[in-house]
């Protein structure tokens, strides 16, 4: 048998200390975004690199790994990353929100709410909220020492003179206790009050960007707005026909060529919880879902 | 030489193991982590502080000894099994090891980061007698709940003045880890302090 060609968890040891020792930053200035060496991973940009990093970094072989894809266990990204820790660490891995010691999201946070023992990792595409403002990263470092965020203010107040409310819904930005804004990552911003206060350590990662940034537990997360015009969180006004529940974020699925849709929970483990716990609310449209 | 014996013992899980520790020590400041210390260390170097070093430092990672731990065979025995170059200055290094708590040098000799910058500051492991006794300070501020209580000695009289001090100029400031026989605990910057 030859030795194996990787070390637990695919990256090096090396790798692994500088990672770490970004983290360890990161979890000591809440909210800003730390440089660090990021590596090539077995699996392009944009299919969360940076998140698989930052696992990697962290897990241990008495570790419960869960990957979420916009909320689904069972979406491309989510099962080759889950499947590629089971390979190269041997972890057990699952999709039970509430076994998860260590949760790799992309773009939500789980409906269950996380404990104390868990730690929610994120893929980040683009980790600079002033980015798209502002192209120069020297102007937007010098705009975060400085805490200068009237620029976002006046891209949500625009966003309300031409639409008449604030229509940023996803990656909405956040103020990290007081601090810096920060980007949630694309999440809907349905999620962005489960970041306040949350139980659980929570972890971003983006591999392109080369950055990683962290909110510790129990810290306070607020989303921008204004006072004549409150942050709102955004579902569809329906219930998911598949469990009935009339509170998780839904994903509006289209049926056919004839336009017909229907509402189900984006959280599938949530979903499945809630079905296996109980006679669903609408048993005759579960009959042809698929999990 | 004789600093050539005992690093982990399985380096790859005790590393992971040891970084776990700090990190939610450093999550969730002032509260007690589990850490397995090395056995036959150069003292005064403790076996909490050996294991922290070998979990993170490295050649990226210049690092200072206080006067009571700057003796040749500490020094030998973290350059062979880490590869961290040791610096004359406390304002060079990444990692301090401090092994006299109560002759703490004032936090500001350390590398502070910049405000562009916050993350290259120092951090400062610090080798305590104990985490049960000297004043009660009381914590607040992220990772923290209501309020955390963190008791820890020796350390200078003037130690509440110095976390607030160094909380004063967020987001710079150094990063403090408090190491005991089987623990650690933080302070990170974040921290603030609630006058009783």
């Amino acid at each position: 048998m030859n030795a194996p060609a990787y070390n637990f968890a695919y990256l090096d040891e090396q790798t692994k200390r500088m990672i770490r020792r970004a983290i360890m930053k990161a979890i000591a200035i809440p909210g800003y975004q730390v440089p660090f060496a990021s590596r090539e991973m077995p699996m392009p940009y944009g299919w969360g690199t940076g998140g698989v990093q930052v696992t990697a970094a962290i897990l241990g072989p008495n570790d419960i790994l869960k990957v979420i894809d916009q909320g689904s266990d069972d979406t491309t990204n989510a099962v080759s990353i889950r499947k590629f820790f089971a390979k190269t660490a041997g972890v057990r891995t699952t999709t039970d929100t509430h076994e998860a010691t260590v949760i790799q999201t992309r773009h939500r946070i789980p409906e269950a709410s996380l404990g104390e023992h868990q730690v929610l990792v994120y893929q980040v595409p683009i980790p600079e909220p002033l980015r798209f403002l502002e192209p120069r990263e020297t102007e937007t470092r010098r705009m975060h020492a400085l805490a200068e965020y009237g620029l976002m203010h006046v891209k949500l107040y625009e966003d309300i003179a031409r639409h008449g409310h604030i229509a940023t819904t996803y990656a909405y930005p956040v103020k990290v206790d007081g601090r810096y804004v920060m980007d949630p990552s694309p999440t809907p911003k349905f999620d962005n009050p489960k970041m306040n206060d949350c139980a659980a350590l929570q972890l971003f990662g983006a591999g392109r960007e080369k950055r990683i940034y962290a909110i510790p537990p129990y810290t306070k997360v607020v989303s921008l707005d204004f006072d004549d015009h409150p942050f709102e969180r955004y579902r569809h006004d329906a219930s998911c026909e598949l469990c009935g529940a009339a509170d998780s974020f839904l994903d509006e699925v289209i049926m056919d060529d004839s336009g017909s849709r229907m509402f189900v929970c984006s959280d599938t483990d949530y979903c499945e919880t809630r079905r296996a716990a109980g006679p669903a609310l609408d048993s005759q449209q579960s009959e042809g879902a698929h999990g | 030489m004789t600093a050539t014996t005992h690093d982990f013992e399985g380096p790859v899980f005790a590393a992971q193991s040891t970084f776990r520790a700090i990190m939610q020590a450093i999550a969730r400041p002032g509260s007690l982590q589990s850490i397995e210390g090395l056995k036959d260390v150069p003292a005064p170097l403790s076996g909490e502080a050996a294991a922290i070093a070998l979990a993170l430092f490295d050649h990226d990672t210049p690092v200072w000894l206080d006067p009571e731990l700057a003796r040749p065979d500490v020094a030998a025995w973290l350059r062979f099994h880490t590869g961290a170059p040791v610096v004359p200055e406390p304002a060079l290094a990444i990692f301090a090891l401090v092994g006299d708590p109560a002759g703490l040098p004032p936090l500001n000799a350390f590398d502070q980061g910049s405000a562009e910058y916050p993350d290259r500051s120092t951090t400062l492991v610090l080798q305590m007698a104990g985490l049960a006794e000297g004043e009660t300070l009381v914590l607040t501020g992220p990772g923290i709940r209501d309020n955390q209580a963190f008791r820890a000695a020796p350390l200078p009289d003037d130690m509440a003045e110095r976390i607030a001090a160094n909380r004063s100029q967020f987001p710079r400031g150094v990063d403090l880890l408090f190491t005991a026989p089987s623990q650690v605990a933080a302070i990170p910057r974040s921290v603030r302090l609630k006058r009783g």
